[in-house]
């Protein structure tokens, strides 16, 4: 699957969009929802917790193992997807799209790719 | 260290599999999604590249007797073309290995060995061969072995071969022609449904792959990764070694005191850990301390190796030797060894999931067996 040119990427595989009235959304590439398999849990930060670029804000577990979810930015969480909770096999059904995790009052980001940088940076 | 290719490693590489280093060989962990590949073996067919295990060829005279002495079965009253599910331990009864032994001759034995053992168990069989007219040959690169397992397996394989499938029964073999190619075909697993194990020459093994794929295809036949044949047996609870199975346990500890068998006729009744394995008969009959257990968990969250199982009350009580979401089931499953006061079935304990406790209940194994 193609990395998505309207959208910015991390190195530790998180994608954001551009912000809309200051908030941008967040989730992980299909590069990183394919090497994790199966997604069968899937822990997000709370509405109103304040997450920081680059730390951890949550867990996504497959079938053998557990990854940290990293934020690309930091600022207040307005929104979390609550379909990805309920049904984490939408991370690798719809990673770019369906599939979000949540949504960020962007104060500031981490160092952030394009689309073309992360795919050459996954080596795709 | 480079890893080990199997014979199917390009075919692997074509079908986009996802590979893995397992116990030195690069091996493929799955194809597409996992829990679509455990299903399928569930409810279809699902083909494995099981090249990886460890072929040991015991051959002379006396290959029964020798095995009798090297292992805790008693395996030389095993009848020829028929397998058994054995272990080989240690002089003080840790378990070295779990085998499945296939008598292929009236004088010939085919000792299969986990890939992370087969040296171990190459060894420990050659230093054991002291007295006895028999050889043992490293055969780990005269096979590759294929599985089709599942429901469906039985059709797929009858459409490849002339073999007597209906007459070929659980735990026993046949040496057979499959798509042309000279195999010993077996009816044995490590998935809890009905099916194959193909023993073939590597040349052979590409072939095999693509004359099965192409029987299955009308019949749901997927390929299938180490990562769903690890679902699959937790779901079966069968022990995985490394995990269930360690030299620091017997296999009394394990809950399989059933393959060690002190009622041996050959050699005076001696094998290799007797004594400690009837002190640890003795023991487990007594008072077992831990108890190998299922744990069923309501939640989301995945109990995993290595996690500690804690009591309602927050005290640590056993440890989690394998976890998994259960596809069948639908929510997480472990085994683990638990404190006896604890192992009823229908106990509520919990699990340490990175700090938070997380309630499961204690569950008999096996978590799945399949309808006959």
């Amino acid at each position: 699957m193609s990395n998505p040119t309207h959208l910015q990427y991390t190195k530790e595989h998180e994608w954001l969009t551009a912000a809309e009235d200051g908030v941008s959304t967040v989730g992980i590439t299909a590069h990183a929802a394919d090497a994790l398999g199966d997604i069968v849990y899937v822990q997000l930060p709370e509405v109103g917790d304040t997450v920081t670029a680059g730390e951890t804000c949550g867990e996504l577990e497959s079938t053998k193992s557990v990854s940290d979810l990293y934020s690309p930015a930091t600022g207040e969480v307005t929104e979390v997807n609550q379909a990805v909770v309920d049904e984490p096999a939408l991370v690798n059904a719809e990673p770019f799209e369906g599939g979000w995790l949540f949504k960020v009052r962007v104060e500031a980001t981490d160092e952030l790719l394009g689309a073309d940088e992360y795919t050459a940076f996954i080596g795709a | 260290m480079s890893l080990r290719l199997t014979a199917l490693d390009a075919l692997h590489r074509s079908l986009g599999a996802t590979m893995t280093d397992f116990a030195g060989w690069d091996m493929p962990l799955r194809y597409g999604s996992e829990r679509e590949e455990h299903i399928a073996v569930r409810t279809k067919a699902g083909l494995f590249d099981l090249s990886h295990m460890g072929e040991i060829t015991v051959s002379g005279p006396q290959a029964g007797e020798f095995l009798d002495h090297a292992l805790v079965g008693f395996i030389s009253a095993l009848g020829v073309l028929r397998a058994r599910y054995t272990m080989i331990c240690r002089e003080d009864g840790g378990i070295l290995d779990d085998l499945i032994v296939y008598r292929t001759a009236e004088n010939e034995y085919m000792v299969v060995a986990n890939a992370s053992n087969a040296q171990v168990v190459l060894d420990a069989l050659t230093e054991r061969t002291g007295g006895f007219d028999v050889q043992v040959r490293d055969d780990r690169d005269a096979y590759a072995l294929l599985a089709v397992q599942g429901p469906e397996a039985n059709g797929i394989l009858a459409s490849v071969t002339d073999a007597d499938l209906p007459g070929l029964k659980y735990y026993a073999l046949l040496p057979a022609t499959v798509a042309g190619k000279d195999v010993w075909l077996a009816r044995t697993g490590y998935t809890g449904e009905d099916g194959f194990e193909i023993f073939c020459a590597p040349a052979d093994a590409e072939h095999l792959w693509t004359a099965l794929t192409e029987a299955g295809a009308d019949k749901g036949l997927v390929p299938c990764g180490l990562s769903c044949r690890d679902t699959l047996r937790l779901e079966a609870g069968m022990p995985l070694y490394g995990h269930e199975l360690t030299t620091e346990l017997t296999p009394f500890d394990a809950g399989l005191g059933r393959v060690v068998r002190f009622d041996k006729t050959t050699n005076g009744g001696e094998f290799v850990g007797r004594k400690a394995l009837e002190a640890a008969a003795a023991q487990a009959e007594a008072k077992a301390p831990r108890k190998l257990v299922g744990l069923v968990s309501e939640g989301k969250r995945v109990p995993r190796a290595e996690y500690t199982v804690v009591s309602t009350e927050g005290a640590p009580i056993g440890t989690i030797t394998s976890g998994s979401p259960s596809p069948t089931l639908g929510k997480p499953i472990a085994i683990a060894y638990v404190d006896a006061a604890h192992a009823e079935p229908g106990t509520a304990v919990a699990v340490d999931v990175r700090g938070k406790h997380e309630p499961v209940e204690v569950v008999a194994l096996p978590f799945y067996k399949r309808a006959r």
